[in-house]
This record gives C-alpha cells, sequence and structure tokens, in this order.
C-alpha cells in the first residue's frame, strides 16, 4: 500500500499507528469484508436479475448472468395475477397500526413503571415480564380462539390484535425513563402540569432515542412476520405480502419464477428502502439496543 | 412472533425472548426520587389499556394452553380431560426427535455465525478504516429483509438441477445434492439462510461492544510487546463476552423458534419436509394442519420448557466463562 504522505495524512497515520498499529492491515481488511459483503448482497441481486429474465433463463442450467433482455413486464405480471395491492395496503395497515398502538401502549406503561407509584406496581411489572420469557408460539392457538370468538378471522383487527401490546417495547421504555433526570419534571410538576401534560410535553421528547428504536423493531417485526397472518387469514386478498408471499409458493401449479421474484423484490422494496434512507438510526439504535 | 420483539425477526423471526434492552447512560434515581409520591388514578390510566391487552392476548393463554396441553380436542369442538396423555404420546413420538435435531442443527450451524461476526466487527473497528458505513448497510441488510421474501431467492440458488449454488460447486469438481428436497441437506440449506440473514445484527451489536473498549488498553499491551493476536484473545475477547454472550442468547432463542425460514424456502408440499421439521414446525403441523390442538399445546409448553433450559444453561456458563477470564 504505497501512498503519498500528505500532512493530515501523516498525522493520521501516526495516530492510528499510536491507537495500536493497525495501519497497514486494511487492505487485508477491505478484502476480507468486500469479499463477506458481496455474499451478503448476492441474493439481492440475483434475485433482481431473475426477476428481468425469463423463465427458460432462470432454469438454464448454466447460469443466465444477463438476462437478453430486460423484461420489466414480469413486475407488470405481478399486479395482473395477484391481489398485490390490496395485500400491499394490508402490510401498510397492520404495520402502521400496530407501530402506532406499541408507541403510544409502550410509553405510557413504561414512563409508569419507571416514574410513578402505585399500588400492585411490582406485580405488574412481574406479570409483563413473565410474558417476555415464553416462546410466542405457546400463545398461538389460545389467541386463535380469542380471535375467532369477537369475529375477527380474515380482518386487519384480527391480525393486529396481539401484536398491539408488547412487553419488550414496555421494558424498552421503562429504562429509557428510569434513566432521565428528575429536574424538569418536578419544575413542570411545581407549575401545576399535570401527569399527563407532564408525560406529553416534557418526558416523550426527551426519550426520542428509545421511542425511534421501538418503532424500527415494531415496524420491522410487523412487515415481515408470517405465521400469525397465516393462521388468521385464509383469503389471498386479505393477507399481509409475507403471507401472501408464503401461499405463492405453497401453490405447487406456480412455476413462473419471475414474476414470483418479482413479486418477492416488491414485497420487500418498502422495507428496504425506508432502511436505506433511516440506515443510521435504525443500525445505531438496534446496535445498542444489546448494552446494558 | 407476538409483540415481543420486533425485528424478526430474523429475523429470526425474532423471538420472544429478547432481552429488555437499555441505553444505561445518564442519571438514574430519578425513578425512585418520583417514587416516593402517590400518584392517584394517574398511573392507571397509563398502565391500564397495555396490562388489559397482556392479560387477555398473552396471561390467559398461557393458563389456557397448559390445561389443553392435557386435553384432546373433539372434531367439533369441545375439549376432554386426557391427563398426561399427550406428554407420554410426544415422548414416544419419532417426530420428536427428528425436530429436536433439525432444531439443534440448525441452531449450530447459525451459530457459528457468532465467532464470524466477532472477526469482521473487529475488522470493521478499525480505526480510519474506510466505506465502514456501507460494509455496515450491506451486512445489515438480510436482517431487515422479508424472511419470505428472500426464501424466494434463496430456493433458487438451491435448487438442485438449476441452482447457481450447484454449478459454482460443479466448476470445483463437487457434484451438489438436492438441497431443498433432500432430508438433512434440507435443514442445513435453511440454516446458511439463518446465517446470512442473522450476521448483520450479531456484528454490528458486537462492533458496538468493541467502540466501548478503551483504546488505552491496546496501547498498554503494545508497550509491553503483545502481539495483535495476543491482544485480541486477552483484551478484545474478554472485554466483549458480554457483548458475545448477549448475541448467542438472542441467536439461540431465535434459532429454536425456527419457522418462517423453513416454511417459505421448503413449501407445504415439500416431500423432505415430514424429515426436515424445526420444532416449532411440529407444532404448526400438529395444531394448524392436523388439527390435534390438545397435542399442540403439550409440544408448545415443551418448547417453552427447552428454552428456558437453554438459557439458563448459557446464563450459568457465561458466569463461569467471563469470571474465570
Amino acid at each position: 500500500m504505497t501512498e503519498v504522505l500528505t500532512g493530515p495524512r501523516v498525522a493520521r497515520l501516526a495516530l492510528r499507528r499510536r491507537r495500536g498499529g493497525r495501519q497497514g492491515s486494511h487492505v487485508v481488511a477491505h478484502v476480507i469484508l468486500a469479499t463477506g459483503a458481496v455474499l451478503m448482497a448476492f441474493p439481492f441481486v440475483w434475485q433482481l436479475i431473475m426477476s428481468l429474465s425469463t423463465n427458460a433463463e432462470v432454469q438454464s442450467v448454466v447460469p443466465t448472468f444477463w438476462p437478453s433482455e430486460l423484461r420489466w413486464q414480469n413486475y407488470a405480471t405481478v399486479f395482473e395475477r395477484l391481489p398485490f395491492f390490496s395485500q400491499l395496503g394490508t402490510s401498510v395497515w397492520i404495520t402502521v397500526i400496530r407501530t402506532l398502538a406499541q408507541i403510544i401502549l409502550c410509553t405510557a406503561a413504561g414512563y409508569a413503571f419507571a416514574r410513578m407509584r402505585f399500588r400492585g406496581r411490582f406485580l405488574l411489572m412481574g406479570l409483563a415480564l413473565s410474558i417476555l420469557m415464553v416462546p410466542s408460539q405457546a400463545y398461538l392457538i389460545s389467541q386463535y380462539q380469542i380471535v375467532q370468538g369477537l369475529g375477527w378471522l380474515n380482518t386487519v383487527a384480527g391480525i393486529v390484535a396481539p401484536g398491539l401490546f408488547s412487553a419488550f417495547g414496555t421494558f424498552l421504555m421503562r429504562t429509557a425513563f428510569l434513566n432521565m433526570p428528575n429536574e424538569l419534571e418536578e419544575a413542570a410538576r411545581l407549575d401545576g402540569a399535570s401527569p399527563i401534560r407532564i408525560f406529553w410535553t416534557v418526558m416523550l421528547p426527551l426519550a426520542r432515542p428509545s421511542i425511534n428504536v421501538l418503532a424500527i423493531t415494531a415496524a420491522l417485526w410487523s412487515w415481515n412476520e408470517l405465521l400469525w397472518p397465516l393462521l388468521v387469514s385464509t383469503y389471498q386478498d386479505q393477507m399481509p405480502l409475507s403471507a401472501g408471499l408464503a401461499t405463492l409458493v405453497s401453490d405447487k401449479n406456480n412455476t413462473d419464477y419471475p414474476v414470483i421474484m418479482a413479486a418477492s423484490m416488491l414485497a420487500m422494496a418498502p422495507i428496504l428502502l425506508l432502511f436505506i434512507v433511516l440506515q443510521r438510526r435504525v443500525i445505531d439504535g438496534l446496535a445498542h439496543s444489546g448494552l446494558k | 412472533m407476538t409483540t415481543v420483539v420486533g425485528a424478526r425477526p430474523r429475523r429470526a423471526d425474532r423471538g420472544s425472548g429478547r432481552v429488555a434492552p437499555g441505553s444505561g447512560r445518564g442519571v438514574r434515581a430519578g425513578g425512585e426520587a418520583a417514587a416516593r409520591r402517590r400518584d392517584g388514578a394517574w398511573p392507571w390510566l397509563f398502565v391500564g389499556p397495555l396490562m388489559l391487552g397482556i392479560a387477555v392476548f398473552y396471561l390467559w393463554p398461557i393458563i389456557q394452553t397448559l390445561y389443553y396441553s392435557f386435553t384432546e380436542w373433539g372434531v367439533f369442538g369441545g375439549t376432554t380431560w386426557i391427563g398426561g396423555a399427550n406428554y407420554t404420546r410426544m415422548i414416544t413420538d419419532p417426530d420428536l426427535l427428528s425436530s429436536l435435531g433439525n432444531t439443534v442443527l440448525y441452531t449450530a450451524i447459525v451459530l457459528l455465525g457468532v465467532p464470524i461476526a466477532v472477526g469482521l466487527a473487529s475488522l470493521l473497528n478499525l480505526p480510519g478504516l474506510r466505506f465502514a458505513a456501507v460494509y455496515r448497510v450491506l451486512y445489515f441488510l438480510p436482517y431487515v429483509a422479508m424472511p419470505t421474501a428472500v426464501a424466494m431467492v434463496w430456493r433458487m440458488i438451491f435448487n438442485g438441477d438449476h441452482g447457481i449454488l450447484n454449478w459454482v460447486l460443479g466448476l470445483v469438481g463437487i457434484d451438489g445434492p438436492y438441497w431443498i428436497s433432500t432430508p438433512g441437506w434440507a435443514i442445513t440449506a435453511v440454516a446458511i439462510v439463518g446465517l446470512w440473514s442473522s450476521l448483520g445484527f450479531s456484528m454490528i451489536v458486537l462492533a458496538a461492544g468493541l467502540k466501548a473498549i478503551p483504546d488505552e488498553l491496546y496501547e498498554a499491551a503494545q508497550l509491553d510487546g503483545a502481539s495483535r493476536w495476543r491482544q485480541f484473545r486477552s483484551i478484545t475477547v474478554p472485554l466483549l463476552a458480554p457483548s458475545i454472550v448477549f448475541v448467542s442468547i438472542v441467536t439461540v432463542i431465535g434459532s429454536f423458534q425456527l419457522f418462517d425460514l423453513l416454511y417459505a424456502i421448503m413449501g407445504a408440499s415439500n416431500p423432505a419436509l415430514p424429515k426436515s421439521m424445526s420444532l416449532v414446525y411440529w407444532f404448526y403441523q400438529a395444531g394448524f394442519v392436523d388439527n390435534e390442538k390438545g397435542y399442540a399445546a403439550a409440544i408448545a409448553m415443551l418448547i417453552f420448557v427447552l428454552i428456558g433450559v437453554v438459557t439458563l444453561i448459557q446464563v450459568r456458563l457465561q458466569r463461569k466463562w467471563v469470571s474465570n477470564d
């Protein structure tokens, strides 16, 4: 790695050397990281290529790395053959509803658990915590019955109902509120503000970073979730995209691979675009979800 | 797959057991000072809606499922108490061993991603590394992608006749198997996808843990003439241990709840499916395909106990490992 060393560059290299003598290894690091990155990104690229190919090209024994012609009409076919827009609509709906509900319910409860005193506080916290330890499948049979009993099968209400409430989110928000200084709250109280006003105008703005993490996890999970929507919706045009795609493949007769690829690309696109726009926040937020 | 955790979820479906996080910075004690006051009816307004939902959709179901695991379901509804019959049937069911074995195999392969992630994260944290942000995004992309959608392309990659993987293997003279229609290979293929989709999450959590290790330690070690490998072993690994443990626990809990990827990659009509089920798939099969909900409830209880035991073992190991070093 021969480089012309200019002033600031020398300073930076000196700094690197001081911080552990790791200069010079960057070529190796880049080779390893880039190889890995190519492997990680390859399936997405391959999916895009296949979505623009013909069925024969997709199924040729020697892979077609570039289709003879880019067949954008495969994407048009998705809209003709599948209730794509209604599935997209369901996905958007359930994601928005559950994300908003989790933000409202979890911040409110997390705030009360962190900063209010009331009888039964520890009992309620213990109960909420206990559901974190149980794998989600354990609830499914009974949740299904409840939703069925309410007449909510095949409705948006049925898909979203259990996911409106999150113990994970509640404890995430509780920790956030526990870590906040007391002075602002006291000052607002002395000014005669009601608890709900203090919560809304003083505490919520301070909790923004944690609310972001909550919103990201809720939205990601909601958009991508498969098993529950698959259980409670039986009609293709009322399913979210995840379940719709899964039923598309379990249909043995459907072997129009380029169209399946195009549909998958379209199903992933909204959340991937959102991620690319918000990448810094998403990655930083989730990275610190692991630190105590 | 329920609320508890978000992001897969990847992913996994990121199972329910994720550890409640917190930022750990800032002043504590705020809560305690506030706690000395009574707030009247206000708290109930704040926690009421959430607790009502949790009671209806989580607490009640868990009690009910425990009850159901001792019952048999009639064809037209209605349940009969049959004692422990579901549990004795479960123990002799060959599906128990195969789905448990598949789940453990899947988990083991996905766990291989943790050491890989440690290595990649330390490369990513090299001071002054260019394009670090680009790498982070590329590695993280699979974690946010919908499992059902990426499953579609992986099916094609693994295809025995015209998949690109077998074509590449053919270039080096290996005759690749029919990945997703051969028992054994199928779960391996799904695990490779599981590793691929969880690697980015492990990596960024570990990278954040690495950032928290003070530079002075490395400087001191270097003055003492410690090699870089030695520094990695004696400083990085022990100080990163809490993050490594966290990532491993999340990975194991998520892996034990394998369903989405398996379902979407294999497809319901796959002939290899009966021998490739995971525990959760077995539960789904029993409860919602074969419609034996009492039996499925017993399987759910087994999964619950297994995840509890495995998590406990990991926490114990962590204490031993972290304190010995």
